[in-house]
This record gives C-alpha cells, structure tokens and sequence, in this order.
C-alpha cells in the first residue's frame, strides 16, 4: 500500500474515533445502558478501533514500505544477540549511500538528494508531511490541521492506542464502584456523613476519549501550534481526571496546582513560538506545498537544516534579518552575501550573535513548555499531587504518554536546538532524575513512589536528549511507557485490594493477590533495567543502557559536564533501591495491617488481565521482531532527524561539544556503560533486600542515623514549602492587598457615584413632581373649574335654550345694527341699487 | 314715512316677517307642550322665508341689482328643510311620548350639566 496516501487516513481515523466516542458520551453517556456503563464500552470500542489501526500502519503499511538504515557496521561481539543491539559505529567512511523511498508523492516532502561532497552519504528520512485543512489566514500566519508522519510518529500512535487499550479495559474493572451510588469514604461533610453521589462512570471514561483524542492530535500534529492547541487539551483532560473526585480538597487543589504550574511552562512555550513565527514565518514542521504552486515552502526544520546545507544546522535567513532588523531599517540590503557576512558576525554584539540568541531563546522557551508538561525540575512539582487522580488516569497520563509529551516534542523538535539549548535540557533533566529518585527512596505513598520515579525517568529521557542521544531519549520514552503504566496498573490493582495507598498497612500481599504480585515484579525489574550483559534483557535494560553510553559519551567528550553521567549512573541505583523497597514492601514479608490483608483479593480478569500482555509488552519491546531486524531501535534510527548524526560543536559555548549518537557504539563506551547500568541496578537491588527483603538492616534504624537528610527528603527537598513561601504566600499577599484596594477604593468610588446619582435623580424626581407635574395639574384645574362653572349653563330646559337663542340673536342684531353697521353699510347702500 | 299711505313694499313684508318671527320665537319660548313648541319653530321659519322671498322679489324693489331666483330658491330650502326637521321631531317627540307618557319638554331635562 502506498504510504503517502494511506498513512494521512488511518491515522487520521484513528486520532477522530476517540473524538467520537467523548462526543456520544457527553450527548448520550448517562442513559448508556445501565448507569453509564455502555460508555465504558463505547470508548473502550473506540480506543480498541484507533490501536487496531495504528497497528496495521505501523506494521503493514510503514515497515513494508520503507527500507531500514543500514547498520554501517556491525560491532562483532554485539550483534549475534538478537536484541536491540544492532550497534552502528559511526564511521562515516563506511557509510553506503541510502535511498529511502523515491516515491514522491504530491504531499511527501521527502527531503531527496543524492550524493554531495566528500562522499558523506545520508540515510534520507522517510516523512510525509501535508495539511487537511486550513482553520484560517492572518496575513502571513497560517494556521492548519496538518499532519507530520515519519516512523516516530507512526510508533507513537501505536505506544499511545495499545497501552490507552489496556488502561481502558482495565478501567472498566477499576472504576465499577462509580457504577451505582457512590459514598467517598475520603470526604466528611459538615454532618459528619460520607459524601453520597452519583456514580460518573461515564463522564471517566467521556474525558479518556478526549484524552486518546488529544494525545493522538499532539502527536500527529504537522505544525507547532497545532502541538500547541493538543498540547493544551491534554492540559485539560489532565487537569479534569485529577479532579476527578472533585469533592475532595485535595484532589480539586492537585488539579489546580497541575494547571497552573503547567501555565508557566506554556508561558514559555508561547514564547518560544512567537520568535519562531516572527523570524521563520512557518510553524509548520516538514515542507508543505500551501500555496499549491508546485513546490513546497520550506518548513521549520528544512529552514534550519537544509538540504543545501548539508543538513547542518545553520542559522536560518529569517532568523538572521530579525536579528538585522535595525541595520536593514537603516537601508542595507540583505542579500545573501550581505546575509552571509552578518552570520559569520559572531563577534560579541554581532548580529550573527544575537541570531544565534535568538534560536537559543525559541529553542529554550519551547523546552519551557517541555519542562512544564513532563515535569521537569523545578516544574516538578505537580506530578506527584496528580496522583490524586483515579489509578488508570495515573498509569494513562500521568505516566504513560501525557507527561511523555514533553519528551516527545523535544525529540520532534530536536534538529532546532542548538547545542547550548541542549546543554540546558541534559542540566535540567539530570537535575529531575536526582531529586526526584531521592525523594522516591522514602515515600510511603505507593503512587507517589511511582510518581516520583516517573518523574526521574522522564529525567533521563531529557537527559538523553540533551546529551545528543535522540533515539535513546526516545526509545526510552517508548519502553517506558510500558513498564510504567504496567506499574501503575499493578498499584492500583493493589490500592483496588487494601484500599489505602500507604505501603506501611501492606505487606505480604503476593500470596493473596500473585497476578499483580508478578506482573509487578516485571515491571520492577524492567525500570531497573535488569538483564544479561550483553546477551537479553527487559525493555528497559536496552534503553537505559543507551542513555548511559551516551552520557558517557557526552563526559568523554566534555570532561568538565562528567557529573551529568555519575548522576545517571547513581540514579540507575536508586531507581532499582526505590524499586524494589516498593515491591517488597508491598508483596513480601509478613502483613503490617491484619484487617486490610485478610480484606485482600486478587483483582477481576478485566484488571490483570491487561497487566499480563502489557508485563508481555515490558519484556519484549525492546527486542526486535522475530528473524528481522525491525525494532523499536532501528525504527528510530529511521526518524532519526536529518543532520543530527553529527558531532555538534557549541557557538557561545565553544568547549560544548555534542558527540555523535553512533559514537557511544563504540565498544570503549558501549561495554562500560552496560556494566554500569547493570552493576548499579544490581546494588540498588542487593541494598533494597538488605533493607526491606531480608531485613538485615533495620530502615528506621538507618533512617535515625541520618535523621536530616532522611527528614529531608520526606518532605520532597522542600520544593513544596519553598514554592509556597517565593510565590504562593506572595501571591496570596498581593492578591489580599488588591483586593483591599478593591473592595475600598474601587468599591468606594463606584459607591460614592451611585450615591451622588441617587441625589440627583432625587432632585430629578422633585422637579419632575413639584414643578412640571405642578404646572400640568394646575391647568387641569383651571379647565375643570372653568368647566364646572359652565355647567350651571346647561340646564336641560328646552325653553330656556330657546331664550338664550333669542337674546343671542338679539344681541348679535343689536352689535351689528350699532357697531358694526359702518362696514356692512356700503355693500348695503349697493344692495339697494340706489345712486 | 307712513307705512299705511306707501305702496305694498319690502317694508311691508318685512313687518309681517318681523311679527311672524316674534311669534314663533315666544311660542317656543313659553310653550311646555313639544307640539306647540314645533308650532313655533314653523313661525319662525316662516318668517325668514317671508324676508327671503320679499328681499329677492324684482317686483317690491324695482332698479334694483336682480339677484335673480336666490330668494326664492333659499325659501324653497327652508321648506324643505322645515319638513324633515318637522319629520325628525315629531319622530323624537313620539318617542318621548312612549317612555314619559308626557309631551312637556320640560320633563325632558336629562341632559343637564
């Protein structure tokens, strides 16, 4: 099947079944069936249809149609292992010259060109770029629903449908009790009663369809501010599920605190945005023909990274004038040469750069929006608060893809970040995998241990991405979704069990729930890590390794930013520590609270049931399928942005060197990175049993000893306390200061104006009464009196009329005879016709 | 001038016209029956014509502009005019009649102010 023309519509129905599902369910969801239910089968049916069709393209319409990269060469020791270990060495020597597809269609905008010097051959990037619709034309801004499919795209519909499948059928056996009338044992009313309420299984599963709808939206978006407009709505379908059970303080104050911090990192995003729309003019990603002239205009990235350039990042024209606006205001003229000469202009105050600021500034603002989204330090505050959510939407959004997004975009957004941008997200995430792994060792909360740990590892992907490993950052991104709402999914199976979060009421419980138990277990030894040096290993063995060899790669390379690397490599410890002090706490040992073991049972089939496939899905994503060497890893490769498989040097920063990806291949840090992945996993593991397995040290114990760092991390390093005293209480004080201001000032003025109103309607209202009103009665009164007084005239006498008749002739003969005879007298004296 | 030694002139018809008027005014003005009081109004209708008549006449003032048939013309209206308003009232008064049992016009005083 040709690609170019199918690909746009199933994906394109896939991203709309779930649009129509919520748009049913908000019409018609309470009288679905019986109290709502036929709506979790609605959007379960929906999801079940968009995973059906994301998987038929991403494996009978894309992986036939489009040819592998190559691996250059194949590191010996390596490759025999099936696996994900088709390590390419970067040797661009060996690289063969690759043609991808030469089918261009009228809306691929398959960058296509052959050889060019040196013999550097590239691996053309398989995309299809077009538009479906244009919403509407400001001027120059054009905003669309386009699309932007390569086979990160395509992988990423796939990831999101499959894992939004499982959650769905699992959420139909997690949300039953919202099936009749609920009583939310967590809310105490005035009374002292338990909150009563309807149950709204319906509207759960009305905001996951427009959650699967967003999501999907975001990813297939083809411009930035159709990423933007997604991004946003996921905003919102996160910000309704934390507040899902809107009664209680704690949840509407998670789902606000979410919000708003996600605000902050969008402030940035828009930022971001509107340098990139002001100097680039296009917030498309890939070229588009919009203009239906033939050619296509180029889009972000082949602005920043032509084809004429070698696909190197080069900053763009558009950047360049914007940055030369003053002097082209003063009259010279920007042509290409003269352009040319102001990007060489790196001199301090140059406008070469100011142009280079300018992209670190749009590059930095959207990673704003990233840091936001995936809570990244020091926007990671919200995530562990979301977790008041309902378990599914923890192990959806909040683990699985939503917060991915951030991760996502930076990959897409990859080739527009210069390398200073990218020291500053390898910073940031290194910094986010540190203190959110700490602050996991001694939470309690079995989500929140979760969340902090979702936290970290969304740390490492960024991590990844800022030390120039795009697929590892990625293909972490990928393998963990898996494991993690795979984790997620098992809590709440536990959480569905003993009703309570708190680890120190369970224990002991894989005797009496061992579907969840194991499956969890998997889980636990796939965000470890764990596997075979070299031979097989879970998901996320490969992944982490990946980052690792790319930090290390990075440290070679920067030995000043080394501690980028020590970091990840201790935090692969503490992950496996707070991992499995989790798993233990929970599954082993003997039960801490007798009543809520003996309560325990192991979930319906519709629960553990997708915790099997997705624990199946834990252990294999990382391979490649069977007898091919089709895998995540190599699907990657083929999204890998144009241009990026270099060794990028840093501008502002000329120490900055970003080291090409295939470099950590190489055996020096390929084989180091691997046993430290797995000797570090192995620690966090042995210290986890030392502690909570078999019980050699006793944790409060320990916990005594180190009572100020231990006292510390409890309470989540202080970001909470810090953020409440810089900006909350602050905010709080101002806003009581205004509305003092209000309600005296403002309101006092308002006040004092309605009150001189008041008197001078009050001075309206008596001259209107006295004055006018007097005027009018008094002729009335006038005309009455006059009126009565000619009354007395009519008496009903008939004669008496008849004498007044009389006298009045008499009278009128009388006048006329006497005074006005003078003038009647001539026409009388003609009358008589006498001379 | 003495009336009695002139030729029959327009004075003359004017003194007839003048006591017919006067008559039918105190007729009306004394009468309580409706009858007489419509006896009255002929008078004095009458005694209009009578001026009408003698004032157009070419005989009674001879040199005189012609006006032609005017007067005669006017006192044909009247007539007329007489008639119906004679119609009128006698419908009126019989209907008074019916409900008062009674031609006085002075018990026909409902109208007053």
């Amino acid at each position: 099947m040709d690609p170019v023309s199918t690909l746009p519509v199933l994906l394109g129905l896939a991203w709309l079944v779930p649009l129509a599902s919520f748009t049913l369910i908000v019409l018609f969801g309470p009288r679905m069936g019986k109290a709502g239910i036929g709506a979790g089968y609605l959007a379960t049916g929906a999801i079940l249809t968009s995973a059906i069709l994301s998987s038929f393209s991403l494996f009978f319409v894309w992986i036939p149609a489009y040819d592998m990269p190559e691996p250059s060469h194949p590191v010996a020791a390596d490759s025999a292992h099936g696996g994900a270990h088709e390590a390419e060495v970067h040797d661009e020597a060996a690289h063969k010259e690759e043609h991808g597809d030469d089918d261009h269609g009228e809306q691929h905008a398959e960058s296509s060109h052959g050889e060019h010097d040196g013999g550097h051959a590239h691996f053309d990037k398989p995309e299809i770029a077009g538009e479906w619709y244009t919403l509407g034309k400001f001027g120059s801004l054009r905003i669309t629903i386009g699309y932007y499919i390569d086979s990160l795209t395509v992988m990423m519909f796939a990831m999101v449908t499959f894992i939004a499948t499982c959650i769905h059928f699992y959420a139909i056996g997690y949300m039953h009790d919202e099936l009749h009338d609920y009583v939310d044992h967590e809310v105490t009313l005035e009374d002292g009663q338990h909150l009563h309420r309807p149950g709204r299984f319906h509207r759960f599963f009305q905001y996951l369809s427009l959650f699967c709808f967003s999501m999907l939206g975001l990813v297939i978006a083809g411009n930035i501010a159709m990423v933007f407009v997604f991004w946003e709505l996921v905003g919102i379908c996160s910000y309704f599920l934390i507040g899902f059970y809107i009664e209680r303080k704690s949840a509407s104050n998670a789902a606000n605190k979410a919000f708003i911090v996600n605000r902050v990192g969008d402030f940035g995003m828009i930022i971001g945005l509107m340098v990139i729309f002001a100097t680039l003019g296009t917030f498309a990603f890939g070229d588009v023909d919009a203009d239906g002239d033939g050619t296509p205009e180029p889009g972000i990235f082949s602005q920043v990274r032509s084809p004429e350039n070698d696909y190197a990042l080069v900053v763009p024209d558009g950047v360049i004038k914007a940055a030369a606006a003053s002097e082209i205001a003063k009259g010279v003229e920007a042509t290409p040469e003269q352009i040319q000469s102001w990007r060489e202009d790196m001199e301090p105050g140059g406008v070469g750069r100011w142009a280079y600021w300018l992209m670190i500034i749009a590059g930095v603002g959207i990673f704003c929006g990233c840091v936001g989204k995936s809570a990244q330090f020091p926007l990671h505050v919200w995530l562990p608060d979301a977790m008041e959510g309902p378990t599914p939407v923890s192990a959806l959004v909040h683990s699985a893809t939503m917060v991915a997004a951030g991760v996502y975009l930076v990959g897409r957004f990859f080739p527009f970040f210069v390398p200073e941008v990218l020291l500053v997200i390898a910073i940031i995430g290194c910094i986010t995998l540190f203190v959110a792994a700490t602050i996991a060792i001694t939470a309690v909360d079995i989500k929140r241990v979760l969340a902090y740990s979702t936290v970290s590892q969304l740390g490492y992907m960024m991590l990844a991405l800022g030390v120039g490993g795009w697929s590892a950052g990625v293909f972490h991104l990928m393998t963990h979704a898996f494991f993690k709402s795979l984790l997620f999914m098992c809590s709440g199976s536990v959480i569905h069990a003993v009703h309570t979060n708190d680890m120190t009421h369970m224990g002991g419980l894989r005797k009496k729930m061992p579907w969840t138990a194991y499956t969890m277990l998997v889980g636990c030894l796939a965000i470890m890590g764990a596997g075979v040096p070299f031979t097989i290993g879970l998901s996320g063995h490969y992944s982490k390794d990946a980052i690792l060899a790319q930090a290390m790669s990075f440290e070679a390379a920067n030995p000043m930013l080394g501690w980028l690397f020590y970091v990840a490599a201790a935090g692969a410890a503490i992950t496996a520590f707070y991992m499995f002090r989790l798993w233990f706490l929970t599954f082993a040992g003997e039960p801490r609270d007798k009543h809520r073991y003996d309560h325990a049972h192991e979930s319906p089939k519709v629960m553990y049931v997708p915790l099997v496939i997705l624990a199946v899905m834990a252990v294999i994503v990382g391979w490649s399928i069977y007898g091919t060497p089709v895998g995540i890893q190599k699907l990657l490769e083929q999204a890998r942005p144009m241009g990026i498989l270099t060794t990028a040097h840093g501008a502002l920063l000329t120490d900055l060197v970003h080291p090409d990806e295939h470099l950590s291949h190489l055996e020096e840090f390929h084989v180091a990175s691997t046993w430290y992945a797995t000797l570090t996993g192995l620690a966090g593991l042995g210290l986890a049993i030392v502690f909570y397995g078999v019980r050699v040290l006793n944790p409060a114990e320990v916990a005594n000893q180190f009572k100020r760092v231990y006292k510390f991390l409890v309470n989540k390093w202080y970001f909470d306390e810090l953020y409440n005293v810089i900006f909350v209480k602050p905010v709080l004080l101002v806003s009581s200061r205004v509305a003092d201001f209000d309600k005296k000032v403002i309101d006092g003025l308002i006040d004092t104006l309605a009150i001189g109103t008041r008197m001078i309607a009050r001075l309206d209202d008596m001259i209107d009464r006295y004055f006018v009103d007097g005027l009018i009665n008094a002729f009335a009164g006038w005309t009455y009196a006059v009126a009565l007084w000619f009354r007395g005239a009519e008496t009903g006498r008939l004669r008496q009329y008849v004498m007044f008749i009389v006298l009045g002739t008499v009278v009128l003969f009388i006048l006329i005879t006497f005074y006005l005879s003078a003038p009647l007298a001539p026409s009388l004296s003609t009358l008589e016709g006498r001379p | 001038m003495n009336l009695l030694t002139e030729p029959i002139g327009v004075s003359h018809y004017l003194i007839v016209g003048a006591i017919m008027f006067v008559t039918g005014a105190l007729c009306m003005a004394t009468k309580r029956n409706a009858l007489g009081v419509l006896m009255g109004i002929e008078l004095v209708l009458n005694g209009a014509n009578v001026n009408f008549v003698a004032f157009g006449s070419e005989y009674l003032r001879p040199g005189a502009v012609s006006m032609g048939l005017d007067g005669q013309l006017i006192a044909l209206f009247v007539i007329v005019l007489a008639a119906a308003e004679a119609a009128v009232a006698l419908a009126i008064v019989l209907n008074f009649y019916n409900n008062h049992s009674s031609v006085d016009v002075d018990k026909a005083d409902e109208l007053k102010g």
